[in-house]
């Protein structure tokens, strides 16, 4: 089973975020840099099909060199080699991005049985480059995958939907699109970060097009300002949250 | 003209898909829609109400239930057929899909989660990032826009218009169309009173400060209590205490219930994201500086496992 997963490099914002200068980006100085959840959840499922099945497992990226590091991380988990395609820092719009993954992945010589992508990037979130992938290489596509077995030949998914799970069945060579609670990613051991720093990371130019999904500038959308009313504190307070409960009609 | 797809499951109208053609009769063109499927004709009558002229139906043989490439397929054809200026859905998962389906058809630019839109040459949309943290204003290059809404953007207001026309057409499908389709269901696991995390009026959700699964026994009562449901943040289903489903936030559920009380969450931009659209948001929380307090209307400073059981008496007593 050769499965193929495909990865952002995102910046790791909790708190609150600041945009640079130019409002084109948010300031990244003091940040970290990770990959979505959805997309930990989609390299635990590799590495974990793999264990079973054999094969091998490669992970993909478009980003600037310096994602070698999310490549490394995720190499050290279990998979066995990675392509980066590099940019210039850029991000890319989502037509360009596909294409560019549609092109590298013509271009290896393993076909992948199962190309694995997060439900959304966790960054832009624009729920379409897996969608042109699967399309411009002719292969069914599930997405919104919450659980998923393989069985002859035959990639059996589960998507979540407020009324319950709905099943779709997809034959491979397919793709499929996961989400965070598919599994829990594991954390990297000591021998295999130590492993991780010698697999083989591809490194090929990409050099971008005129992007026709063109972003000019980002903004912080507006929070209430006004902040919370404190009622009170400890168990004392419970007589002014009930006077508000019924304020709201919740009581 | 605008053609906003509507969905619907085995007939069932999506109330987000209410939204999209709100958005849409505010883009001042006529506004028409589509469904896919047979089952979804019956909807005629209120996407009528909410402004759209004509109802187009895609019926084919092949389509018996969500096919997600054949629904990028009908809406190729219809496309095609009807030369819209915008093709509109509901930023949902189903909405983002197809649409992604239509937009690889036809290579053409998709922008998703649009909490604004210029038509125009090129278009001009504002859309969510990092789950509505932050909005990107971008330009859309092609003739065709092709965009969903972001879901809290826009309430649905009725046109108070008749019923849509409806018209039949039948996609011309190939055989790789219809391979992804749902085969089956499953009811989901049966929740307190039945009530699931996106239809709860009342949400109590519970962080890293409840302290561990047992401590959520204090969150079931008062839900339960209170005819609502359990939430959490994402470090209580990372650490296995409850079950993923109920998780709230970027990469779990996005709700918005008339009152969400928050324990034991500390308030991180992700966790806000999937519940800042709540009516009313109560705080439980030792700590006074606690980010979540920004976005609340109301706060008790203290330990949940004090302030809870507090309540749950109080408020059962309130009810009689
Ligand atoms: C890409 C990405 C996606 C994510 N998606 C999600 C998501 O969907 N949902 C989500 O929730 N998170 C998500 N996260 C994680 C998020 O960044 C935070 O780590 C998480 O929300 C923190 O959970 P918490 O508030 O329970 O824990 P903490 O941040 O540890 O906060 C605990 C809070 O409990 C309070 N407390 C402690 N003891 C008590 C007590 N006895 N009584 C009252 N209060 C007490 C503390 O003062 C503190 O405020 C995501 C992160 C990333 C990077
Ligand atoms: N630059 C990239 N390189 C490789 N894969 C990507 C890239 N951007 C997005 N993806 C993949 O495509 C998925 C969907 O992205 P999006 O369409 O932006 O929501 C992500 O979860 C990733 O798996």
């Amino acid at each position: 089973m050769d499965v193929l997963v495909c990865l952002k490099r995102v910046p790791l914002a909790g708190g609150t975020l600041i945009l640079t200068p130019d409002a084109k980006d948010i300031e990244t100085k003091h940040l970290g840099f990770g990959i979505s959840p959805h997309e930990e959840n989609a390299v635990e499922a590799g590495v974990q099909l793999v264990e079973q099945m054999g094969g091998s497992l490669t992970l993909l990226t478009l980003g600037p060199s310096d994602a070698e590091e999310q490549l490394r991380a995720q190499l050290a988990i279990g998979a066995t080699r990675a392509v980066l395609l590099e940019t210039d820092g850029q991000e890319w719009d989502p037509q360009a991005t596909a294409a560019a993954l549609v092109d590298a992945i013509n271009a290896e010589e393993t076909k992948f049985d199962l190309i694995i992508f997060g439900a959304e990037s966790v960054d832009s979130a624009g729920y379409q480059i897996h969608v042109r992938v699967a399309h411009a290489l002719n292969r069914p596509i599930v997405t919104n995958v919450k659980a998923m077995k393989i069985e002859n030949g035959i990639a059996s998914c589960e998507r979540v939907v407020a009324t319950g799970r709905e099943h779709y069945e997809a034959p491979l060579p397919a793709i499929v699109t996961v989400r965070d609670g598919l599994n829990i990613p594991r954390y990297p051991s000591v021998p295999g970060r130590m492993q991780a720093r010698k697999k083989p990371v591809d490194m090929k130019k990409a050099e971008p097009s005129v992007p026709k999904l063109e972003k000019l500038n980002l903004t912080i959308a507006p929070s209430k300002s006004t902040g919370a009313e404190i009622l009170g504190n400890g168990a004392e307070a419970v007589p002014a949250l009930v006077e508000v409960l019924k304020k709201i009609g919740a009581l | 003209m605008i053609l906003v797809l509507v969905d619907h499951d085995r007939g069932e109208l999506d109330p987000l898909s209410l939204r999209a053609l709100t958005a849409a009769r505010k883009l001042g063109q006529d506004v028409e829609a589509v469904v896919i499927g047979k089952d979804g004709a019956g909807v005629a009558g209120v996407v009528g109400e909410y402004g759209a002229k004509v109802l187009h139906v895609a019926a084919h043989a092949d389509i018996t239930d969500y096919t997600p490439q054949a629904s990028g397929r009908s809406l190729k054809d219809l496309v095609g057929k009807l030369n819209p200026a915008a093709v509109i859905a509901a930023g949902s998962p189903r909405g983002n899909e197809q649409l992604a389906h239509l937009a690889a058809f036809l290579d053409a630019p998709m922008a998703s989660d649009c909490s604004s839109i210029t038509l125009g040459t090129p278009h001009v949309v504002q859309r969510a990032r990092w789950a509505g943290n932050l909005i990107e204003e971008a330009n859309v290059h092609s003739p065709l826009l092709i965009a969903s809404i972001f879901p809290f953007s826009v309430e649905s207001e009725s046109a108070n218009a008749s019923a849509a026309t409806v018209s039949e057409f039948e996609p011309t499908l190939e055989a790789s169309d219809t391979v992804v389709r749902i085969l089956s269901r499953d009811s989901g696991e049966s929740k307190s009173g039945g009530v699931t995390l996106t239809d709860a009026k009342v949400i109590i959700s519970g962080g890293r400060g409840v302290g561990g699964p047992e401590g959520f026994s204090k969150l079931e009562e008062l839900a339960s209590l209170m005819e609502g449901t359990v939430g959490c943040s994402r470090v209580v289903t990372a650490s296995g205490w409850r079950p993923h489903a109920e998780q709230v936030g970027q990469t779990g559920s996005k709700v918005a219930p008339d009152l969400y009380i928050a324990c034991g969450i500390s308030g991180a931009m992700q966790h806000i994201a999937g519940m800042k659209n709540s009516k009313t948001i109560v705080v439980i929380n030792t700590d006074p500086e606690a980010p979540i307090l920004n976005y609340a209307d109301y706060a008790i400073i203290g330990d949940l496992h004090q302030v809870l059981p507090a309540l749950t008496s109080a408020v059962r007593a309130a009810k009689g």
